[in-house]
């Protein structure tokens, strides 16, 4: 384990993680068990997913530094090849598998 | 065992073939990250049978890594899995009636998971609620295969770099997000495209505001501005004119 970690406190992170995601997951089954569901509700889980998707695609690009070099070239070539690869062959596997070897491969070999 | 039973089984076997292979790569490539972290591979049992959360549990290793505070840990966990409140929404009734195995269920509602229970057409004769739950539990045990692999491997493999194999994370989301672009109908613009947009526009603006201010927390500036838009967008966003693409 890393030096600034300790046992408990790494248990306790995993255990409070796990609380709140089931708690996530459970809400509308308790919130919802028996009436109808509000209108708001039903829209917002309709059009939420995709706005949840786009900020976490963003979420992962966040510690890039555009002013220096690489200039976040290799995360933004590997993502290209991902976009290109999956609307060719439409296999998620593949799509995630060859973007990350091809990520690993710019930043150990071209970018270094 | 009854027949209905039988056939749940083989059917959510062959339906999960595919989330099989996606499992192992994405496990393992955070049993990876774990490894260089500086955990051992029993962290990575304790994390997949326990959270259960691919991106949280990428997130994670950078949060239980840096020791952040149990206020952190909540605040960053509302804010990744956030998401599966809506997906619980659409699943109400068909959940309705499992007894004991809705708790797993509920528990066990992962993207993939998820993305299958909500669009497969069972046939006649297969016990649906079984199903489900076979889905569940089968979706997790290859996940906590993948992670702990990773681990293990992560921590006794010499000589292979893995540095860049968190990019598994990035390329997943991509790939979610490119899915759902191309598959939101053949007209130009949905409503689901309009979605895609606002989160994408939300949080870059929020980012880059919150890189001038000097501060990290962009997501929940972020988070507000995608539901305050989303509501407003209502009146457009909502017709009843549109044929659904949800």
């Amino acid at each position: 384990m890393p030096e600034n970690v300790t046992f408990n406190h790494t248990l306790l992170l995993i255990l409070v993680i796990a609380a709140v995601t089931f708690l996530l997951r459970a809400l509308p089954f308790l919130l919802f068990k028996g009436g109808k569901t509000p209108d708001i509700v039903k829209y917002l889980g309709k059009v939420m997913p995709p706005a949840v998707i786009g900020m976490l695609v963003i979420y992962c690009f966040k510690d890039i530094t555009l002013t220096s070099y690489p200039y976040g070239l290799p995360a933004f070539i590997a993502a290209a090849a991902v976009v290109l690869l999956h609307i060719w062959r439409r296999n998620t596997l593949l799509s995630i598998g060859v973007g990350t070897a091809l990520y690993m491969v710019l930043i150990q070999f071209v970018f270094k | 065992m009854k027949k209905e039973t039988k056939k749940a089984l083989t059917r959510s076997l062959k339906d999960t073939l595919p989330i099989l292979a996606g499992y192992l790569v994405l496990g393992i490539g955070f049993g990876f990250m774990l490894a260089k972290a500086g955990f051992a591979t029993y962290w990575a049992l304790i994390m997949s049978v326990t959270m259960y959360a691919g991106s949280m549990q990428y997130v994670g290793v950078g949060l239980i890594a840096e020791a952040v505070s149990v206020g952190y840990a909540v605040m960053m966990t509302v804010l990744v899995n956030i998401r599966h409140v809506f997906y619980g929404v659409s699943l109400i009734d068909k959940y309705r009636g499992t007894g004991w195995r809705k708790v797993y269920m509920m528990f066990a509602l992962t993207d993939e998971t998820y993305s299958l229970v909500s669009t497969t057409e069972l046939p006649e004769g297969v016990d649906k609620k079984k199903y489900y739950f076979f889905v569940s539990v089968f979706d997790q045990f290859y996940w906590i295969c993948g992670c702990c692999i990773g681990c293990f491997l992560g921590n006794f493999l010499d000589g292979f770099n893995s540095a860049g194999i968190e990019y598994a994370m990035t390329a997943l989301f991509v790939c979610i997000f490119a899915d759902q672009w191309i598959t939101s109908g053949r007209k130009l613009i949905t409503k689901r495209h309009i979605s895609a947009v606002v989160g994408v526009a939300s949080t870059l603006g929020s980012l880059i505001v919150c890189n001038m201010l000097g501060t990290e927390y962009f997501l929940i500036p972020s988070m507000i501005i995608i539901l305050v838009a989303l509501i407003l967008l209502r009146p457009v966003l909502d017709r009843k004119g549109e044929k659904e693409d949800a």
